[in-house]
Parts: C-alpha cells; sequence; structure tokens
C-alpha cells in the first residue's frame, strides 16, 4: 500500500434524538491507500452508512455532529468550510447510493444530468461537456450511448440507471469513489457486471474506491482491504484474504460462518443448517444435517398443473387491452410434505406471483390447484378459506406484513379465533406458546410490531402463519430483507420447525446460496415458465439449462482466494409482455436424470 | 449467536413497557405547548357551557329573570338589585355572559354532533368504496365531487329551506355538507393501506372481509381521519353559527353564537359593541383553540415526521 488518499482517524459521529446525543459511530479509524479498494462492511445499525455520509459530510449539520479527523489529500475535511466541502464533493470525491432511481431526477434527461455536473464543476461549454458526456456512457458500457441522452431515467433499467450514476460520479475523476450498496437494489446477474464495472474502472482511472456492503460475498470480489463494523465501532481491520483466512474477533468470526456459500453443500443429500457460532468466545458449534423429513409414500401436499397467470396490459383512452405480462407460464410441480420446494428467479420471472396464485390472492387464468387434495380454483369463499388454512404465507418484509396497531399477541391469536380454532384465552395462550416455540418469550405478546428488530419480526410472522396449523408455508423472499446472521438464524427455525411438524416450505427466492442450504428440489424460473427442476443436488452440481449456469455464476463468493477471472454474461433481463393474439407455443421438457427436467 | 439480533439502532430505541400507539399520540400532544394550551381552552369552555344552568349568573331564557330596565348596558355595570353584568346586556336585559355560555351549549351540540354522525356516515362509505373498488367506487367518488364542488353554505341553505329551523334540522344540513370530506379522506388512505403486505397476509389467513375492513384497514387511517374530525368540528360549529347569523339556522327559543351576534349586530352602529362582540370572541377563542389541536395532531400523525 502506498501513501493514504483517505485517513480516516477517531471519527465520532452522534446523533440527536429526542434532545440527547447518542452516539452512532464511535472512534472509527481506517486509511484508504492510493489505487486500493477497501471495503466497509456490517450489518443494518453497524454505522457503516453514517461512517460514509460523515467523510462526505452530508449529515444534517443541526441534528448530528462528527469529531475526529478525515484527512483527505492533506486536508482535514471535517473543519473545512461548506463552499470548500462543496468542491470536493462530486469533484475529487464521486459517490454512488444503493438506489439509482432516487438518485438520478426522473424529470431531467439523462445527457442534461451529466452535462450538468461537467458544467458546473469542469466549467465545459455546452458542446465540449456532451462530447465528454458521450464518453463517459461509453466508459461505463452503455451501449450506443449518443442517441441515449436525450432519454429519461425511466426508459432505463436498473442496472443500466446504475452506469449511469457511475458516469456521473466519475465526470471529475475523482480520486476516490464512494459507493454505498451500489448493487444491493440491483438482479442478481446485473450485480456482477456492475461489480466487474466498478473494478475495470478503477483500474483504468487509477482511483481508490470505498466500498460500503453487507455482503461478505462481494467483499470477496471486490475489496483489497477490509474493515469490519459492529455497533458503531470497527471490530477488525485488515487485508481481504487474511479476514477470510483467520479472522481474529469472535463477531467476523460468526459473520462469515453465517455466509451461506454456494458448493458447500455438494456431495450432502439434504438440507443443512447453518453453524452457529457463540459471540462471546467465538467457539464454533457444527452444522446440524437434518433429519429426512419428505414423505413420499404419502400424496403430496401442493399439486400445480398448467397454471398460467396473466396481467392485462392496458393502453389508450378506452383501456383497450393491447396485450398480456405473462407472469406465469403454463407451471407445473408437485411438493410433498416435509418437503422444500424452492422457486428461483430475478424479479420479474413470476415466482411471487406463482406463490401468490396458489392461494389465490392473483387470480390465475387457468390450470389446476389442488392443496391437500382440495381443489383450489373455482371454489366458493368457504371452501377457500378452508383451503387458505391448510397453506400459510410468510411474506418478505416482516414490519409491512404486520398491522401495526395490533399487538403481536393479537395478531397470532386472531386466525385461531376467526377460524373458531379456539376460544379468545385459548388462543391467548397458544400465542405465547407459539412465540416460545419461535425461539420469543410469551411474555413479548404485548409488544407492538415496531418494538421488535428485524429478524424478531419474521420470527412473530412464522409464529403466527403456524397459528392455523398449516401443512404447506409459502415463503415469499422471507429472508431476503434480513441481515445475514439473522438470516442463518431464521434458515434454521424454518428447518426445525420442518422437522417437527413436517411443513412443507415453498420457498420463493432469489439467493442462490440461501436456496441450496434449504432445499430438497429446486425450480429455476425464467419469464414466467420454469426452465429447470429437479433435486438440489442435480440442479446445483450438474445445470443444465443456460439461464441455471448464468445465475449461479453471479452468485458472489464469499473467499478471496477463489476470486475468479471469470467472464461475466452480458445482457438483460428479458420482458414477459406478449401481444394479445399470441398463441403459446407448447413447451417441452427434457429429462436428464430422475426428477429432474429441462426447458429444451 | 443471539446477540446478533438486536441491532443497535433499535436496541436503543426500544421503551421498557409497552406503549400503545394511542397514548402516544396524547403524550405528544400534551407535550406541544400550543396544543396543550389548545386543550385547556376548550376544555375550560366545554365545563362551562355543560354546567351553565350553575355557572351562570342567570338563565337568560327564564324571562322572570329578564328585566327590560337593564338592557343594553355597558360590560361591569351593575342591576338593579346589585347583580354585576360582567359583559353587559343585550337589548332584552340579558346578562351576555349567561347568553354567551348558554348559546356555546347548542354551538357545541350542533358542533360536535353534526361532526361526528358525518364522520362516522362518511369514513364508513370512505371505507367502503376503498374495498370494493372498481364501478361502485367510481360512482360513489362520482357523487363525492359533485358534493364538494358546491360551496357547504349553499347545501346547508336549501336543506334548511326545505326542512325549516331546528336543531335536529340543523345537524341534518350539516351531516349532509360535510361527509363527503370524510369520505375522500379515509378513501385515499384506505387505499394504499389495502395493497399493503399486512393486509395482504390478512387475506391469506382466511379472515372475513368485515374483519379485514375494520380491525386491519380502519385503525390504519385513523390518524388522517382525527386530524380531518378536528378541523371539522370547527369549520360546523363556524357554518351554524353563520347559519343562524343569517337566521335560517336555529329558533331564537334555541340561541346560539351566531344569533347573539345577530342580535348584537343591530346595535353596533349605535356604540353597543359588546352584544355583538363577546359573542363573536367566544366563538372565535373556541374555533382557535379546536385549530391548535388540530394543527398539532396533524404534526403529530404525520407518518413523514418520523424518520
Amino acid at each position: 500500500m502506498s501513501r493514504a488518499v483517505l485517513s480516516v482517524s477517531d471519527l465520532t459521529t452522534s446523533f440527536r434524538v429526542d434532545g440527547r446525543w447518542t452516539d452512532v459511530v464511535r472512534n472509527v479509524a481506517f486509511e484508504v491507500g492510493e489505487r486500493e479498494t477497501v471495503a466497509v462492511v456490517g450489518e443494518s445499525g453497524s454505522g457503516k452508512s453514517v461512517t460514509a455520509m460523515s467523510i462526505m459530510r452530508l449529515l444534517s449539520p443541526t441534528a448530528s455532529r462528527s469529531t475526529g479527523r478525515i484527512d483527505f489529500e492533506g486536508r482535514d475535511l471535517l473543519s473545512l468550510p461548506p463552499e470548500e466541502m462543496r468542491k470536493i464533493r462530486g469533484n475529487r470525491i464521486g459517490m454512488i447510493f444503493q438506489e439509482p432511481m432516487t438518485s438520478l431526477n426522473p424529470v431531467l434527461k439523462i445527457g442534461d444530468q451529466i452535462t450538468e455536473v461537467l458544467r458546473r464543476h469542469r466549467g465545459m461549454s455546452h458542446r465540449a461537456a456532451s462530447a465528454e458526456a458521450v464518453r463517459l456512457l461509453d466508459r461505463v458500457r452503455i451501449p450506443s450511448a449518443a442517441s441515449r441522452l436525450d432519454e429519461y431515467p425511466m426508459n432505463f433499467s436498473g442496472g443500466m440507471r446504475q452506469r449511469v450514476v457511475i458516469a456521473i460520479a466519475l465526470a471529475c475523476s475523482p480520486k476516490l469513489l464512494i459507493a454505498d450498496e451500489p448493487t444491493t437494489a440491483l438482479d442478481v446477474t446485473i450485480q456482477p457486471q456492475i461489480l466487474e464495472l466498478i473494478r475495470g474502472l478503477q483500474e483504468e482511472e487509477g482511483m481508490s474506491v470505498l466500498f460500503i456492503t453487507h455482503d461478505m460475498g462481494v467483499v470477496a470480489e471486490i475489496s483489497d482491504r477490509t474493515v469490519v463494523m459492529y455497533r458503531g465501532e470497527v471490530v477488525e481491520t485488515g487485508s481481504t484474504a487474511a479476514i477470510f483466512a483467520g479472522a481474529e474477533h469472535p463477531y467476523t468470526r460468526a459473520l462469515l460462518s453465517a455466509v451461506p456459500q454456494l458448493g458447500s453443500m455438494a456431495g450432502t443429500p439434504r438440507p443443512m443448517r447453518f453453524p452457529v457460532i457463540d459471540l462471546e468466545s467465538g467457539d464454533k458449534a457444527p452444522a446440524a444435517s437434518t433429519a429426512d423429513t419428505v414423505r413420499r409414500d404419502a400424496e403430496p401436499i401442493l399439486s400445480v398443473q398448467n397454471l398460467v397467470t396473466r396481467f392485462p396490459v392496458k393502453k389508450g383512452v378506452l383501456r383497450r387491452t393491447v396485450g398480456h405480462v405473462h407472469a406465469v407460464e403454463d407451471i407445473s410441480f408437485d411438493l410433498r410434505e416435509g418437503e422444500t420446494l424452492s422457486l428461483v428467479g430475478e424479479s420479474g420471472c413470476g415466482k411471487s406471483t406463482t406463490g401468490r396464485s396458489i392461494i389465490r390472492l392473483v387470480e390465475a387464468e387457468s390450470g389446476r390447484i389442488r392443496i391437500d387434495g382440495m381443489a383450489v380454483r373455482g371454489v366458493g369463499r368457504h371452501d377457500l378459506a378452508e383451503v387458505r388454512r391448510q397453506a400459510q404465507m410468510i411474506f418478505q418484509d416482516p414490519f409491512e406484513s404486520l398491522n401495526p396497531r395490533m399487538r403481536i399477541g393479537a395478531a397470532i391469536a386472531e386466525p385461531m379465533v376467526v377460524h373458531g380454532l379456539a376460544t379468545p384465552e385459548e388462543a391467548g395462550r397458544k400465542a405465547g406458546e407459539l412465540l416460545t416455540r419461535v425461539g420469543l418469550s410469551a411474555s413479548m405478546a404485548e409488544r407492538f410490531p415496531h418494538e421488535f428488530s428485524g429478524g424478531q419480526r419474521q420470527r412473530v410472522c412464522i409464529a403466527r402463519a403456524l397459528a392455523l396449523e398449516p401443512k404447506l408455508i409459502i415463503a415469499d423472499e422471507s429472508v431476503s430483507a434480513l441481515d445475514v446472521s439473522v438470516k442463518a438464524q431464521v434458515i434454521n427455525l424454518m428447518l426445525d420447525l420442518q422437522e417437527q411438524f413436517g411443513l412443507a416450505y415453498l420457498f420463493i427466492s432469489h439467493d442462490m446460496a440461501v436456496v441450496e442450504r434449504i432445499s430438497h428440489r429446486v425450480a429455476v424460473m425464467y419469464l414466467g415458465e420454469i426452465v429447470e427442476m429437479g433435486s438440489r443436488r442435480d440442479v446445483f452440481e450438474n445445470p443444465q439449462h443456460d439461464y441455471t449456469r448464468r445465475l449461479m455464476s453471479a452468485v458472489p463468493i464469499a473467499d478471496p482466494a477463489r476470486r475468479r477471472q471469470r467472464r461475466v454474461a452480458e445482457g438483460e433481463i428479458g420482458s414477459a409482455f406478449r401481444a394479445i393474439d399470441l398463441v403459446a407455443p407448447k413447451r417441452n421438457y427434457r429429462q436428464v436424470a430422475e426428477g429432474h427436467f429441462v426447458l429444451e | 449467536m443471539s446477540g446478533l439480533d438486536t441491532d443497535t439502532t433499535e436496541a436503543g430505541k426500544a421503551a421498557p413497557a409497552s406503549v400503545s400507539p394511542l397514548r402516544k399520540t396524547l403524550a405528544a400532544l400534551f407535550r406541544d405547548r400550543l396544543a396543550l394550551f389548545g386543550i385547556v381552552v376548550v376544555t375550560i369552555i366545554v365545563v362551562a357551557a355543560v354546567l351553565a344552568p350553575l355557572v351562570a349568573p342567570q338563565n337568560p331564557y327564564d324571562l322572570s329573570q329578564l328585566d327590560i330596565m337593564d338592557g343594553r348596558l355597558a360590560p361591569g355595570s351593575h342591576s338593579m338589585d346589585g347583580m354585576l353584568y360582567l359583559l353587559g346586556t343585550d337589548d332584552q336585559g340579558r346578562d351576555l355572559f349567561s347568553a354567551i355560555l348558554y348559546g356555546l351549549r347548542i354551538s357545541l351540540l350542533v358542533g360536535f354532533l353534526s361532526a361526528g354522525i358525518a364522520l362516522v356516515i362518511g369514513a364508513s362509505i370512505g371505507l367502503f368504496s376503498a374495498y370494493v373498488g372498481g364501478r361502485t367506487d367510481a360512482a360513489l367518488m362520482r357523487i363525492v365531487d359533485i358534493q364538494l364542488s358546491f360551496p357547504s353554505i349553499l347545501i346547508a341553505l336549501i336543506f334548511l329551506a326545505i326542512l325549516g329551523q331546528g336543531v335536529d334540522k340543523i345537524i341534518l344540513a350539516l351531516v349532509v355538507t360535510q361527509w363527503a370530506y370524510y369520505a375522500r379522506t379515509i378513501r385515499g388512505s384506505a387505499l394504499i393501506e389495502r395493497k399493503r403486505a399486512y393486509v395482504e397476509a390478512a387475506r391469506s389467513m382466511a379472515l372475513p372481509d368485515r374483519r379485514i375492513l375494520f380491525r386491519h384497514i380502519l385503525p390504519n387511517c385513523l390518524a388522517p381521519l382525527i386530524v380531518v374530525a378536528t378541523m371539522r368540528i370547527a369549520y360546523a360549529i363556524m357554518l351554524e353559527a353563520t347559519l343562524s347569523f343569517l337566521g335560517i339556522g336555529l329558533p331564537v327559543t334555541q340561541p346560539s353564537l351566531g344569533l347573539l351576534i345577530a342580535n348584537g349586530f343591530n346595535f353596533m352602529l349605535s356604540g353597543d359593541y359588546w352584544i355583538s362582540f363577546f359573542p363573536g370572541l367566544a366563538l372565535l377563542v373556541l374555533i382557535v383553540a379546536i385549530n391548535l389541536i388540530g394543527d398539532a395532531l396533524r404534526d403529530i400523525l404525520n407518518p413523514r415526521r418520523e424518520g
């Protein structure tokens, strides 16, 4: 490492909450050398983003305060007057944020947003700025850049928007680029494209990069050195290779062991729990395998045949239907008691719509669905209520899916009372038992959802789903919004419950690594169709379809030693919009092995 | 590994005892100085109005207690038998202070009752409209549009012209002019709440529609409704006063503040300002105080305020 470009020492940032000052970040110190990529990694609430915002001085000057030193190019950023700081921000230090749509102005043309920066910071003429904008868009590999200057952000896909944001950040050839979770909001196969781009640009421009992320896989892929933050403090700093090879701090070790690693399950037939690490001592309890829960002798608990769900797209004054989004197209599968089938795919592939169609939260167009032998489609309200008792859903955002004005005890008891399974007193007692069962305590029943942390809330949602003693649980991205360590705990809990109650899970997720841990069988979806389905081992160890391979190669590997010189697949995700008169072609599946099918 | 489960921001915020949203709102309301002032003023006015028969020096509508000789006395003067007319008397020798207290009874009754009934009707219609959606929703909302495009006073005038005078009739007229505001307000928030995941979760648990509507969606739509209701109570009182001032609201036997103002209006130019001025002042204080509470509630219940 050569001379430090950015040197942070003794940085403490506090926020004023209800008139009291609370430290959010304490005594943070690290350096970013020339041409070096440093990752700041931590879970939500660890203070990693606040650290980045403090460096840029983007926090509210009245409700926050920072002390310490932040040296950048020989000057202390914390003591600079605001107008000096403005010259550095966006000029010497570029910044990329998580959500590309919100960091672009939706009503301004892309070209104008880039030239504005060039003209302000670099004093270019209108003509020179336009030419430079085209060059910048070329640099971030946006195809036919010149013709896209006059387009608006909404015409760009998520990944393309993030490229534009990067182009703007690069406009003034910054010395340092701060990237705050730049790939988190993007689709799995788009993520490595952006990572690759940032890495490439760093080499070409000779920049330093400060990379903020929660994803250990991304850290392993991109950073030279790593700063681990926990509860507002730096717990460990070191070269990325060293940290992954042998972390000192128990927290780092716990974090690393909770990171699902693609391929770590090779050879194991059944789902496996995550290893548990004690935070105090750092002792590791080995990952426990699960018992064989699948009941192959009985009828499947869920059977889906030729399910089709389409949404009309309407246009014009008369709202004529001009076409359909084929969200789910001719899908068939079975799910047995005690089995976990994962539906994997990227946003828009129809995996959530499939789950929602199954319990008729959206109405399917055609197809047969049977849950525990009962027909789901074309039945009346009473029968539907019966069916929905057998199949419960757990949603992605546990906070959103709990009524904020209801105590959680009442929320768990409610379905039991409504369905006449228990009197209010019994239901209350049972709610307490369920809370204990999911690792909370019965005394928490009197609390409101906002008084829990994210992981606890998801446990509450699981308890509520269990209240009706269902046989099938549809988990729609249920662990995606959780921190890694919490995610591991919730997965372990789900596996425990599967053993205890013989639950069947339809596990809907975009996260291949988690899917590998939890599933017995896997179905890969792309644009509404299942392109490949088979046992977890077959799909992961012998992927047949191009898209399955692409999905797997996109997963960042949390091991710097295995950092690949990979070729990143280019290209965007297609659209499932089809013309109104389209007759869906008959699709055939080829059998690779027993129970392993691939779309031809 | 359970230590990882609680992140710092939440650990810092977690209260030892569980506080219901209602209590939190009330606590915030009492912390706001202007709102506290409003609450105190409204409470004093309401208590005084309710206890008027006990508090007032005379019953202004018992003719045997009035003395025409005491007509139009200035504030602070005494009657023949030594009684103090704190705020003066009107042309019939009525103690204005007592008249205002009795007038407030009617004004408050009309204001709160009409706003309350309009709230129940409007909120039910709005909630139903949002939940059902489609054509029913469109039809109901066009009715609301039509209703809102007429000035309230015009609708009330037409209604009273048809129905005649009386407390019940003016309450009815005020309900008719106001339900649409509640319907529009709650429909907006119900449309947002209806799409949120907890409603979907309730549907997936096969809870009956009625329960989803009243136990899940309604409590989450209450915040804007409460704010609108507070402001609307003040508006209803004002509208009633306006109608009574115009002489088409309440009969002379049940004089509200508006009627008192109208009574004194004839004597304004002859310098006897107090007959109109003090009832007007009472009306002003009441409405400002209610609006102070409403403003504070709007700030407290604004979801964007929490950041």
